[in-house]
Order: structure tokens, then sequence, then C-alpha cells
């Protein structure tokens, strides 16, 4: 009988050596004449563990890490394929404290399974929610999804029901599902980590849509900077469609949906939504004026429903086990779980799946166990390169969506970069303005030139230069910019320069005048 | 050959793969990973085919290509060397990890060293924030970069074209 051994093809367990770790597991299982079957699973999410080795166990999966290429003949040595003792043993994986205090539902397959293998998903709860879904009348389905209370996970927090009811009221036409899948906030990775690790949740969310709204096709905006995950995602939508879960015929329910994934070309502002649909169509990703809104004239003028992969991955559980059941988790107006993401200058990076209503101190100092540096940390970035610089006197905030609002954050795709007391705040307060000026479309001038003036009047001011005045015109800047702009990029670029001002406005002083 | 002009073999290559995508909807983009994933850049001289094989005007075309970071109009070196210098990179030292690497190759951002090897350029995440500072290297993610695993990869790359 051979012995199921799982190392990740994560990107970033692959970034950090699993490719040599497995190539090296099945050298020393030849030489050793081992019967050894390697799975290439997703993440579990526990990165300062990879590349994290996972041995199956009658009684369960029982992890080593962070394995090196170099350690893998001593593992053998220390009979590992039997659970040996040996100084990378990390015991069962599920009893991991980082993972067992989690409620991973989005998350719940990433990391378990093959990704890519039908038969693996079904056997862990796969297509549960699309059969429910096929036996259900498209207002059935809508009204499953406005009751679990499931809001975009993008970052704009838009009650996703809502979108959906908006495409199924709208007139038979060819309609469209896309999916977000330009995750460009620096700090976040759930996106990646579900379509390298269960490809398949998102598909079946996205086939879920289809039918709910009366759409027969599908595009998942993939950014360019993630071939792993384009991979996995056609390894797993070839296995759909082979499978009759994508094509003519869903499960031989007579219903259609096709998919396909498209790449963008390295444009944050195509995260926008209505830049996402020019560049769907080929187009420069410069955004639309809204109305119309999307769900009424979206890809190619048709009614069109956009979102996040966390958002449309979420979508199976519910179906499958019904809307109170999400809904359950959670507090206030912020239903469910977040797959919250810790990242930067932190001991214990990862991802972390919680009902909302975690506190950023527990996140940071139980999951995170504090900075990566020993260094105490000074500030914390939520929510991507346009939330909000929260202090530490801040660090009680509850994880949701008004408890950060209230505070003037925002939790945006739930990416939280850490930074010790090192940082330079008017140096990131600078870089806010500079990525504005890269990555802005273009479109509105507040944007266009406000960041690039913004830049300017930063440099004044780190310089020293009539500093006051100086900072007087970059709140007025941040003002112009924040009423002017027509989307987020523009609109928001002010939140991380203002919360910088606030809280950490000495580092403006930091420097005296030449 | 003036630089608007493509080779023969080059026009045979744009053709081909605009044939392969013209019916899709919205092929343009998809025209352009294809072009680049193929000659290594969309040169100028390609716009006009393009323009031509999908009835768009040359400055829709050029207008896309400029649009975008990841589509260049010109050749690079052997190897693409994407340094993230985001805010989680650059919680980790992703700033003195790019001087490092422009002092190694004697490069700024969007150069080409000497030997044609490598050509280094910016970019904004690249989804290994929990394991910063973080480079693409053609289609490989590394993770936790030191300088010395900088000056490593060079020395591998330099010798494996």
């Amino acid at each position: 009988m051979s012995i199921d051994v799982y190392v990740p093809r994560d990107a970033s367990a692959l970034s950090l050596g699993a490719e040599g770790v497995a190539r090296a597991i099945e050298e020393e299982a030849r030489a050793q004449r081992s019967q050894v079957r390697l799975i290439r699973n997703g993440s579990r999410g526990l990165y300062w563990l990879e590349p994290m080795v996972e041995v199956a166990l009658p009684h369960g999966r029982w992890a080593y890490g962070p394995v090196k290429r170099e350690d893998v003949a001593s593992l053998f040595a220390a009979d590992f394929l039997q659970g040996g003792a040996h100084p990378l043993s990390q015991g069962p994986t599920e009893e991991i404290p980082y993972l067992k205090s989690q409620q991973r539902l989005t998350s719940a397959r990433v990391g378990v399974i093959e990704p890519t293998s039908i038969a693996d998903y079904v056997a862990h709860g796969g297509y549960l929610g699309l059969k429910r879904a096929l036996a259900m009348t498209p207002a059935e389905i809508v009204q499953a999804v406005l009751d679990s209370g499931l809001r975009g996970r993008g970052g704009a927090a838009f009650p996703t029901g809502i979108k959906w009811k908006t495409v199924l009221d709208q007139p038979p036409a060819q309609k469209y599902v896309t999916c977000n899948a330009d995750e460009g906030d620096s700090g976040t990775f759930s996106d990646r980590m579900l379509m390298e690790g269960d490809p398949l949740a998102l598909i079946e969310g996205m086939t879920i849509a289809g039918i709910a709204v009366g759409a027969t096709q599908g595009y998942i905006y993939l950014r360019v900077e993630y071939p792993h995950a384009y991979a996995a995602l056609n390894e797993a939508l070839n296995a759909a469609r082979q499978a009759n879960y994508l094509g003519r015929d869903i499960m031989g329910s007579g219903r259609q949906f096709e998919l396909e994934v498209r790449l963008g070309a390295g444009a944050y502002i195509c995260g926008e939504e209505t830049s996402m649909l020019e560049s769907l169509e080929g187009k420069r990703g410069e955004i639309r004026v809204r109305p119309p809104l999307p769900a009424i004239k979206g890809l190619f003028g048709q009614p069109t429903v956009v979102n996040n992969v966390v958002t449309l991955a979420s979508i199976p559980i519910i179906l499958a086990r019904g809307a109170a059941y999400y809904r359950d988790f959670g507090t206030g107006k912020s239903r469910g779980t977040l797959p919250l993401q810790l990242a930067g200058n932190v001991r214990r990076g990862g991802l972390v799946e919680r009902a909302f209503g975690l506190s950023l101190r527990e996140l940071l100092y139980d999951y995170g166990g504090g900075s990566a540096s020993g260094r105490p940390i000074r500030a914390v970035q939520v929510g991507g390169p346009l939330g909000a610089y929260i202090p530490a006197s801040q660090f009680d905030v509850a994880i949701d969506y008004e408890a950060l609002t209230g505070i003037g954050a925002l939790l945006g795709h739930g990416g939280v970069v850490v930074f010790d007391d090192t940082v330079d705040m008017a140096h990131m307060a600078r870089y806010a303005m500079e990525f504005c000026a890269i990555e802005s479309c273009g479109k509105c001038t507040p944007c266009r030139i406000g960041s690039t003036r913004g830049v300017e009047v930063i440099d004044r001011i780190i310089e020293g230069v009539e500093r006051e005045r100086n900072l007087v015109l970059l709140e007025d800047l941040c003002e112009t910019m924040l009423q002017g702009s027509l989307c987020g990029l523009g609109g928001m670029t002010p939140f991380p320069v203002q919360s910088i001002l606030k809280h950490f406005r000495e580092d403006f002083h930091a420097r005296t005048r030449h | 050959m003036s630089r608007q002009s493509l080779s023969d073999a080059q026009r045979e290559s744009v053709l081909q793969v605009i044939a392969k995508h013209k019916s899709r909807p919205g092929p343009l983009i998809e025209i352009l990973h294809g072009v680049q994933a193929s000659l290594g850049f969309v040169p100028p001289g390609a716009v006009p085919v393009i323009a031509e094989g999908l009835n768009l005007s040359r400055a829709e075309v050029h207008g896309v290509v400029t649009f975008y970071h990841f589509f260049r109009d010109h050749p690079v070196g052997r190897h693409v060397v994407r340094l993230c210098q985001a805010e989680s990179c650059q919680a980790m030292g992703a700033s003195a990890l790019a001087a490092h690497a422009k002092r190694r190759l004697g490069i700024d951002f969007h150069e080409t060293s000497a030997d044609g090897a490598f050509t280094l350029e910016p970019v904004y995440c690249l989804g290994n924030c929990a394991c910063s500072p973080a480079l693409m290297i053609d289609g490989d993610l590394l993770g936790r970069v030191t300088p010395q695993d900088f000056d490593d990869m060079v020395t591998a790359g330099q010798a494996h074209p």
C-alpha cells in the first residue's frame, strides 16, 4: 500500500522551494523502495511552515515544516512516512493552533484536497451547492444569497444578492457572470490561494451564479502576475467540462454554462469593476462612469454579475448548507467569515479565516506572533494600498466592515500588512501617491494630476520646504482627490495619506531643512 | 529595415496569433499576449498589422499596448526579473533589495544588463506577501529573497541562457 504524501503546488510554497522538496521525496522514496503517492495540494496558509509536507496516517494528516530539500533524507531516516519524530514535526495538521482555531468555510478545502481532482472535490462536499441550486428556481437561489448576508469580498462589501437580483430582473438577453481575480492589493493572496488550492469552488460558484441570473457565459479576469493560478484554473476547467459540470447540459439538467479565463496585463486599476469590464473587452482599462451599473449594462453592454473570487467561492457552501448556516457566523451587518491575510513584517504570516469580529490585536499577536523582526509593531495597513494605516493605539478594533469604518479605516479585501518601528511613515505616504500616479487610468484629473502633485508636495514636506503651508496643501489635495475622483483609486488614495497625517504626523517633521 | 517594419517571420507569427483569436469576443489583449509570448515583445510594426486584422485604428491598438505595464514595445534580456515594490515587501526590505539588485546588475528599473542576461522591472504585488520580499524571474516566484539569494539567481541565470 502506498502512503499519500502532500507537498503544495501553491505559488508561495513553490517560492520557498516546494518543487525541490517534492522531487527529493520522489527520489528518496525510489531509492528506499518506499511506496509513496505524491499529491500536490494547495497551501494550508501557514506560510512560516512552508514548504509544509504532510503525510496521511491512518488517524489523520501529520505535518512537517518548514522542509528544505536537504531535510528530506533525514525525514526518511526518521520514518516520517509513519509519523516519526523529527525536529520539523508539527504534529497532526488539524491540531496546529493557528489552524485549529479558524473557522474555514470558504477555504475549507484549500490545502486539503488535490486541487483539480473532481473526485476529491466531490468527496469533500463539492458540487453539493450546484446540485441544490439546480433544484431551485433562479429567484430562490438569489433569495438564499440575499439571506446569507454575503457582501462582496473584493473590497466594496456590496450585498451580493442585490447585484444578482438586479441582473436576474433584466429582460432575457445574453447575460454574463464575471469574476474579478485581479487581486492587486499588497498584502492579499486569498484569491490566489483559492484559485490554486480549490479552483473548482470558484467554478462551482460561478456556475451557480450563471444559473441564478440566466447567464450562459462566464469570464474569470485573472491578473498576469498569477501564472500558477492560471494553470490550476485551466486544469480545473477542463476537468469540470469533462465531468459535465460545465457545458451544454450541466449534470444532466439541460442548463448551460461555459467559462473561460482571461489574463490581465499588469494594471492595478483593472481591479475596479468597470475598468475590468473594459479590459475584458480588450480595451484600455479606463473606468466607466456609473450609472449604468454593470448589472444593467456590463460586459459588451449586457447585464453582468461582477464578483470577487472569495465572494463567488463562498456561494457553494451557502447553497449546500443553507443561508442561515453561513449567516450565523459573524456580527452585525458583517455576516459569515472572511479569509484574512497576514503579511509584511510578521512572524507567522498566512491565511486566517474567521467569522467577523476578531480583534486586530488577536490577529497580529495570537496568530501573527508579533513582528518578524522582533521589534514593536508600529503601524498596520489594512485593506491594501488604499487602506488606512492603523496605529498601535487602535489595535483593539474589531475586524468587521462597520467597526473599521468607525475608526476611519476600511477592511477592503482583508489584507493586513504589518510594519515595525523602523518604518518611515512619510515615505509610505509618498508611496501611496506614487502608486496612484503609476496606476491611474488617466480618465479623471484629480487622480491623474493629483497623485503626481501629491508626490511633489510630500517631497517638499519631507525636505522641510515651507512645511506647514505644504501640509495644509496636502490636506486640501487629499480632499480634492477624495471628492472629485471618478473611482476608488483616486478617491481612496487619500485614506492612507490622511491616516498618516493623523496618526504619524511626526514622521513628516523628521528632517530639518538643510 | 525601418523600426516600424516586421521581419517576415515576425509578421507570420503576428498573423498566426491574430487568426487564432480573432473570432473570440474582445480579442485584442489576448492577441497582444500571444504576440508577446511568441516574439518576446510587441514590436511597433505589429500594431498596424493587428489593427488591420481586427478592423481597429492603429491609435486604438497603440493605446492598449501602452496602457498596460506588462506589454513592452522593445526586446528584453534573456531573463526578466520583476521585483515587488509594494507595501508588504517594503515592510521586509524591498527597497534595500532593489538597490542591491540595481548595483549588482549595473542598471536601473526598466533597463537590461550589458550582457543581455537580465531585464529588471518593478512590480506591484505578486501575491507572495506572507513571504516578502518577493520577486519573479520569468515564470518562477521566489520568496523571502535575500541579497545573497539574488546574487545566486544572477549567477545561475548568467550560466544558463
